[in-house]
């Protein structure tokens, strides 16, 4: 596609960009919508008697009654939705039921936690992951070194059917109670964040430097590396600047669907190290049926994956426009 | 081979062999687990409460002294029906939204796939914590909640599926013949798309196996007294630090478990022939090659000019599996002398070119007698880039994608003259002008894609010349091209030759666009040189039928448009077809027996040509036109 200076002022033709960030705009808010009633009718849809059940058997039925007062579950539904959606705009997300808490500020407090380690743990797929998967696909080409190739594809594959729980077990297990090298609950340090990030990256990097590998390869067969090598340009010129961008864009795409899941991986691996996140949270909430607390944590949990999502997929919008537009 | 038979094949593979050893010792303990172990794993023993592994207890004991190892021996059952009954739930609710658009009209259809695509957007994992809070917490809950969040994922995979196989020929005829919608769906769509939808069962088992234990972990799945292996692990994880055996066991029991779904649905995907085993003959690729014979009669040059720049003898190209894809050719290029070889496609003529430089791409093997350019062996690279450039066919792939153009060009400067960035650009620019690129101050901004096709080969051009090339290989530098840009292209070669002073050997298919360029020709013919003579001498003096040919194909002002265009009958060899004899024999006209058993060596018939042939037309020089 070339674009002429007349063409580019006779085209009356919406900017694709313009259609594609609305049509992305509004897949989101569709699914904002759908989050923000689901998390509603959570309330009402868990069996049996939500504030009952959260207050015990041995409540009064006069201090349950008030508490759903408190809580205006005897107001009729549309009213309740009414105010629940009121309050979310004005990041008021209700009252947790065991701490007498605000959610909005249990949520506040813990979530920065959460982003840490699943920030941390990101960057660090992506820049093990892109570097390792690079090198396994240059030392393995063309058949060579078969042992090095089936030990990476071996190690990978299974490191990648791993679950987060039972690498964050593993990881304290080992480096924790056999070495005690490194502290295996709560958050303290610098170095009370390896092992969570660990267990959060290690499966992702793992997923993502095969993908890299057969990218890898794939661009090095391309005619335009052929025309690299013509030039003779250094081995890290070769590599870095002509290898690197073209298989870059879909590392990133894969990098990006992984981040959502590596956020909700924050829940399994939070609970074994006792770290003070949402996802800690969000399960003693579960278990003490505090629900008016899981509610904000789903709804934070699931906005936060969408947001994710969206800015990912206008990154790439940007990174490869020609594919993903058109696509769109 | 049908799937049963590959199926067959696979499980005698030690890979099969280990896969089904695993699922039977899964069913055996499952089965006869409860029925031996379970008064074990429930017997509480107060004296000996938390125990470490020992002989007795390979996992230790629990809170309540009962044995952990029982206890997981027991759990496998349960842990197995659970997941059963999950992929049930979610295979059945995938499968029925997943081919609901089939069934559907075109606007329930929307409204479906819109549905899907909506819940795909959230992390399987909040979906699941989700639905495990709406159904309750506990085991009926998980399993639910388990199943249904494999839905979207797998409704995805059916509509994905099902929309490739309905867009098929077979069923567009059958929906020609009326056949109603759900016939459809049950006859002609699901036996076609069986096969990868089993695979995703057993690979989704897998992972619903490490979601339950995910959840009993978290303690929002299996409640107790019962338990399942991650309810075992949840309780044992504070004893990690004390007696890390009696959490390392269920973890592990989960680990091979799920290792050993994925290993079914290996074992699937290779009998339904998705990533099919390796041929023998991939292993092969270290084919001994046979050295180049001595064949006297194939020396290049006749040191009747000046000291050749390149002069290559006896270069051999060879494949895995015995194809002699170049066979004994030798060439030499004076400085600044234009040479063409001219050949159909397969006849070794580009991989002799990319010999040269030393770029002959993997698996094939080059051997030669010597190969020197300037004094030196240029396939070790040492002149690459700076006094040997190339220039390559299909602009559109060879150039970087992710790259500006000025970025590709500037980078010779920088790293074979040693210019910084600046005047490395200048340089660019000023070559980008000098191949009639527009405004290449701005241009060289831009990227390959904002190019045209003529502007992609200028550029390729452009950059060969960045370093001071005293030969430029061009491989088929006109063959993307319309014939007005060809002919744009031709001329630059020529006025780069006049300019620069650079020899050019070019490569073609096409013998009127060598001709146009170069002063010598080199035919070549399955691998070998068949004939070579002055450019002068193409329209009269050819010696070889099959130059001849080659000739008598090329359409002219004069050729009689109503006749079909003349063709060489036959085709050449393929790789492998080595037959004894003249390679062209079976298509020429004048082969004799002969021909068809010996073959002609390239023997030279005056001082500029060389032809092999047995029956070579000579034309004396006086009855040649002079075209020059």
């Amino acid at each position: 596609m070339t674009t002429t200076p007349t063409s580019r002022f006779a085209d009356t033709r919406p900017n694709p960009w313009v259609t594609f960030t609305l049509r992305r705009l509004g897949r989101l808010t569709v699914s904002l919508a759908v989050l923000i009633t689901a998390s509603f009718a959570m309330i009402h849809l868990v069996p049996g008697d939500p504030v009952r059940a959260a207050l015990g058997v041995s409540a009064s039925p006069e201090l349950v009654e008030a508490r759903k007062h408190a809580l205006g579950l005897d107001r009729s539904l549309p009213d309740q939705f009414g105010s629940f959606v009121a309050g979310l705009l004005q990041g008021d997300l209700g009252e947790s039921i065991g701490a007498g808490m605000p959610v909005a500020e249990i949520i506040s407090d813990r979530l920065p936690s959460t982003m840490q380690i699943a920030a941390i743990a990101f960057v660090t797929t992506i820049v093990v992951a892109v570097p390792l998967g690079m090198a396994a696909g240059v030392f393995t080409r063309h058949g060579r070194r078969r042992r090095l190739e089936l030990a990476f594809v071996g190690a990978t594959s299974v490191v990648a059917v791993l679950p987060e729980f039972l690498l964050a077990v593993g990881l304290a297990a080992i480096f924790g109670a056999q070495l005690g090298w490194l502290p295996v609950a709560l958050k303290d340090g610098p170095e009370s964040y390896v092992l969570p990030v660990l267990a959060l990256a290690i499966g992702p990097v793992a997923a993502l430097s095969r993908i890299v590998r057969v990218e890898t390869l794939r661009v090095l067969d391309e005619d335009y590396m052929r025309t690299a090598r013509a030039k003779r340009l250094p081995t890290r010129i070769l590599y870095v600047r002509h290898a690197l961008p073209n298989l870059l864009t879909s590392s990133l795409t894969l990098g990006g669907l992984m981040l959502a899941g590596l956020l909700t991986g924050t829940v399994l691996v939070e609970n074994v190290f006792a770290w003070p996140g949402l996802g800690m949270t969000m399960v003693q909430a579960i278990i003490q049926k505090d629900y008016p607390l899981v509610q904000g944590v789903v709804l934070v949990y699931g906005t936060l994956a969408l947001l994710i999502n969206f800015t990912v997929d206008i990154v790439l919008a940007i990174a490869d426009p020609n594919s993903t537009i058109r696509e769109s | 081979m049908s799937f049963t038979q590959r199926l067959r094949r696979t499980l005698r593979t030690p890979l099969g062999i280990v896969t089904m050893f695993a699922v039977f010792v899964l069913l055996v303990v499952a089965i006869i687990g409860p029925i031996f172990w379970q008064d074990t794993a429930d017997r509480v023993d107060t004296t000996a409460i938390g125990r470490g592994g020992s002989a007795e207890h390979w996992f230790g004991t629990d809170a309540l002294g009962r044995d952990i190892a029982a206890r997981m021996i027991v759990a496998t059952r349960l842990t197995l029906e659970l997941t059963l009954g999950a992929v049930v739930i979610g295979g059945v609710g995938g499968f029925v939204l997943g081919t609901l658009p089939t069934v559907l009209g075109p606007r329930l259809a929307r409204l479906v796939t819109a549905l899907v695509n909506l819940l795909i957007a959230f992390p399987t994992l909040l979906f699941v914590l989700f639905l495990a809070i709406v159904f309750g917490v506990g085991t009926h809950g998980a399993v639910l909640a388990i199943g249904i969040g494999i839905v979207p994922t797998f409704a995805r995979l059916i509509q994905n599926l099902a929309a490739s196989v309905a867009g098929s020929d077979y069923v567009a005829s059958a929906r020609i013949l009326g056949v109603g919608r759900f016939r459809l769906i049950v006859r002609h769509i699901l036996p076609n798309i069986a096969e990868p939808v089993a695979l995703f069962l057993f690979q989704a088992g897998a992972g619903i196996l490490l979601a339950f234990s995910g959840l009993s972990f978290l303690g929002l799945g299996v409640q107790p007294p019962d338990y399942d292996w991650g309810r075992l692990l949840n309780e044992q994880l504070n004893r990690v630090y004390t007696h890390p055996e009696s959490a390392v066991g269920p973890a592990v029991a989960i680990v091979l478990t799920g290792l050993a779904f994925n290993l079914v649905g290996e074992v699937l995907s290779q009998a339904g022939g998705r990533r099919g085993l390796r041929t023998a003959a991939d292993r092969d690729h270290r084919a001994t090659v046979p050295a180049p014979s001595d064949d006297p009669n194939g020396t290049a040059g006749d040191g009747t000019g000046p000291a050749p720049l390149l002069e290559v003898d006896r270069l051999r190209i060879t494949f895995p599996g015995g194809h002699v894809a170049v066979r004994d050719v030798s060439l030499s290029v004076a400085p600044g002398e234009a040479v063409g070889i001219v050949g159909e496609s397969g006849s070794g003529k580009s991989l002799t070119a990319l010999a040269v430089a030393g770029l002959v791409p993997y698996p094939a093997r080059v051997t030669a007698r010597s190969i020197t350019f300037d004094g030196v062996d240029p396939t070790a690279g040492a002149r690459l880039g700076t006094s040997l450039s190339m220039v390559f066919q299909d602009p559109m792939a060879s150039l970087n994608p992710a790259l500006t153009i000025g970025r590709q060009l500037s980078e010779v400067a920088e790293v074979h003259l040693g210019h910084n960035r600046t005047q490395a650009m200048k340089r660019a620019v000023d070559r980008l002008r000098a191949v009639r690129i527009p405004d290449p101050e701005h241009r060289s901004g831009m990227r390959p894609s904002e190019f045209s096709g003529g502007m992609r080969q200028r550029t390729m051009i452009a950059m060969g010349l960045m370093g001071e090339p005293r030969l430029v290989i061009a491989d088929e530098p006109t063959t993307a091209l319309d014939v007005t840009v060809q002919a744009q292209v031709l001329a630059l070669l020529r006025d780069v030759r006049t300019k620069s002073g650079a020899a050019v050997l070019m490569i073609s298919h096409d013998i009127a666009v060598v001709s146009q360029v170069c002063e010598r020709v080199m035919v070549m013919y399955a691998g070998r040189v068949v004939e070579e003579l002055p450019t002068g001498d193409l329209v009269t003096g050819t010696a070889h039928p099959y130059t001849r040919a080659l000739i008598g194909a090329v359409p002219d002002m004069t050729t009689d448009r109503g006749l079909p265009l003349v063709t060489i009958a036959g085709r050449p060899p393929g790789p492998g077809e080595d037959t004894p004899g003249c390679p062209f024999a079976p298509r020429c006209e004048l082969a004799t027996d002969r021909c068809h058993t010996d073959e002609p060596a390239l023997e030279r018939i005056d001082a500029a040509r060389r032809v092999a042939c047995w029956h070579p037309v000579i034309t004396p020089p006086e009855a040649r036109i002079e075209t020059e």
